[in-house]
């Protein structure tokens, strides 16, 4: 929380006191309220609807439909409808899908990322312009969706876990926050390096990379995100028995399709649909909000609008 | 762009000018072949990812080929008849595809209008706080909900608006009225609006803030004692210091008309059906992936293609004639 501060206030940090400084006017009383209420409304509105979620997914059935679908506190809180999704079903084995594909997308991403960003960060490496060039301009100039699909399939990806990470393996945004933050990195210490004999992947991992841990973080933060609430691929590119959670989500509770029998384990009367769907979307963003802190941490650094430019 | 150039060429810059010279073991810039050599652990690096640049960007854009041809799947990509420009021309003849075009830039300029300005009223009213933990503390809060996936998104709107949700269990308690949002062609557009402002009008002060935090404190006292009052000042000082980024957000956008949001179209557009809620790129996924014609999609998704890279070079083009920075230079 406080190198966060730090970074936003980069300049004003030692000028700026917390108080109101000697030249601001009083503010008037109406201002503030208005700020406060503009405010109270910001947080409110983000943390209700996730609030009334999280308690529907603890409610019994009976508490929910006697009170139109939804409830803002459970008045005798349960794990029923949790203890359905983890037995064993479709969610489960979802969960497992998301999990595996965070996991090894965001490592392949972070790899082939770190060696294209390292590489472009030297000056005058052989062809550094030129691959530059290439990869700024699918920023441009995306593929689109349909040739996308028949690559794909050509190469033989459908229904394989390859074809959720494969079309999205490096982001240009990504790789131009890291190179940034490798540039950074003072000439000196190469030059001290190389006079100890240290060759290019020496440095790269002894020097390069323990320097940029919070770039690698935020990067790699970005990364695991965009794996987790990945859908659209799975959806195009693989059948149901392979979803990841955020497709069951998609096809359960804003399709309107209710969870299967089965599919939720089994009896499923026991708990409303609608606290499964809650506990669902619960399960889908547990992970994000765990994460999140870490991520937070490193917003404001400097180390994303350092580097906006592309 | 002047803050982040700031940011990163004050760091660059200094190892540019003098480093390359200063690398005792890069310097000069030999023939290519000693180049090669010396650099090859640096292009084994690399090629991974330039691997995957040329199979799944240049390999899929080449596939856009089909866009000129009758693709039937059975013959294949390169089997298939060429059809010259006939799925341009019957394209350009669908009706479908023009009210596609029209909601696309119609949703997108609602953004612009109701959405682009809100992180940037929000940013300066968190800048105008004076108290450090509650500026934290609503940032944090206000961030998250960009992390959250469109669906899960999607789905707290329907939670909160939907027919038995939580806004009509209150009005429907209250006896009032109850509103007819999710599910209601007529409510659809605001209500993508209103899903934007939700998810990223926190993340989107970010950048803005960052400009705002840059400004030297004490152009605001010198003003504030030669009279300048709170409202002067911001106009003066504040509004020019977001000025570039706000040119540069305003060309992106213009480059991204054509496109809006794609994944929260597609998870609504069941419920509105396709007059409320196609856009370019949910027509190019029914019309291809869907009714199973690629190559008449295909040429939907090229279209899109090239106007919006036309796009981004022409609003460049203009941001450097009144002097800004522009995405790129």
């Amino acid at each position: 929380m406080s190198s966060a501060a730090q970074g936003l206030r980069r300049t004003g940090s030692a000028r700026r006191q917390p108080a109101r400084p000697a030249w601001r006017e009083r503010p008037k009383p109406a201002t503030q309220a208005a700020k406060a209420v503009a405010l109270a409304a910001v947080v409110l509105l983000v943390t209700v609807p996730f609030l009334i979620i999280v308690s529907t997914s603890f409610a019994s059935n009976a508490e929910v439909v006697a009170n139109g679908g939804w409830v803002l506190w459970p008045q005798h809180p349960t794990l029923n409808a949790y203890r359905e999704l983890f037995d064993g079903g479709i969610v489960t084995h979802a969960l497992w899908v998301s999990a595996g594909v965070t996991v090894i997308g965001t490592a392949a991403s972070l790899a082939c990322t770190i060696g294209l960003a390292y590489a472009l960060s030297r000056r005058d490496v052989f062809g550094g312009k030129p691959i530059l060039l290439l990869i700024l301009f699918t920023f441009l100039f995306p593929p689109g969706m349909i040739p996308g699909f028949l690559l794909i399939k050509g190469l033989h990806l459908l229904n394989s876990y390859g074809s959720l990470v494969a079309p999205v393996l490096v982001n240009v945004f990504n790789l131009v926050v890291l190179r940034g933050f490798f540039q950074s990195v003072p000439e000196e210490l190469y030059e001290a390096a190389r006079l100890d004999g240290a060759g290019e992947w020496l440095i790269l991992r002894r020097i390069v990379l323990p320097l940029s841990k919070a770039a690698l973080a935020v990067v790699g933060l970005f990364y695991a995100v965009s794996y987790w609430n990945a859908w659209f691929y799975a959806s195009i590119y693989l059948d149901s028995d392979h979803w990841p959670l955020q497709q069951v989500l998609r096809t359960y509770v804003v399709g309107g399709s209710q969870l299967a029998d089965s599919a939720a384990g089994d009896a499923s009367a026991v708990a409303a649909p609608q606290t499964i769907q809650m506990a669902v979307l619960v399960v889908a963003t547990v992970p994000i909000l765990l994460v999140y802190p870490f991520l937070q941490k490193y917003f404001t650094k400097g180390v994303l609008t350092g580097a906006v430019k592309s | 762009m002047a803050i982040a150039e700031r940011d990163a060429t004050g760091r660059t810059g200094a190892a540019g000018a003098s480093g390359a010279d200063r690398r005792a073991g890069r310097k000069g810039r030999g023939t290519r072949l000693t180049r090669l050599r010396r650099d090859w652990v640096l292009l084994a690096l690399m090629a991974p990812g330039v691997a995957y640049f040329l199979v799944f960007h240049y390999g899929a854009l080449a596939g856009n080929v089909i866009a000129f041809k009758d693709y039937v799947p059975f013959d294949g990509l390169w089997a298939s008849q060429w059809v010259g420009l006939d799925n341009f021309q019957k394209m350009f003849g669908d009706p479908d595809f023009w009210s596609a075009v029209l909601n696309t830039v119609w949703i997108a300029l609602l953004q612009l209008v109701f959405f682009f300005p809100v992180p940037i009223a929000l940013a300066m009213l968190l800048h105008s706080l004076t108290r450090d933990s509650v500026r934290k503390f609503v940032q944090s809060v206000a961030y998250l909900p960009h992390f959250l996936s469109w669906v899960i998104v999607v789905a707290v709107f329907q939670q909160v608006l939907g027919e038995t949700g939580l806004l009509n269990n209150v009005l429907g308690d209250a006896h009032l009225h109850t509103v007819d949002v999710i599910g209601n062609p007529g409510a659809f557009k605001p209500l993508v609006i209103a899903e934007v402002i939700w998810k990223d009008c926190g993340w989107g002060t970010i950048i803005f803030l960052a400009a705002l935090t840059q400004v030297d404190e004490q152009q605001y006292e010198a003003a504030a004692i030669d009279g300048a009052g709170p409202w002067r000042r911001f106009w003066h000082i504040t509004l020019p210091s977001v000025r570039p980024i706000i040119v540069l957000l305003l060309i992106m956008r213009l480059g991204d008309i054509l496109s809006v949001g794609f994944e929260q179209m597609l998870l609504q557009r069941a419920s509105v059906g396709p007059d409320a809620a196609e856009v370019i790129d949910t027509f190019v996924y029914y019309k291809g992936l869907v009714g199973g014609d690629y190559g008449y999609a295909a040429a939907a998704g090229l279209f899109k293609g090239v106007v919006g890279a036309a796009l981004v070079f022409a609003a460049n083009k203009v941001a450097h004639r009144l002097g800004e920075q522009g995405v790129y230079r």
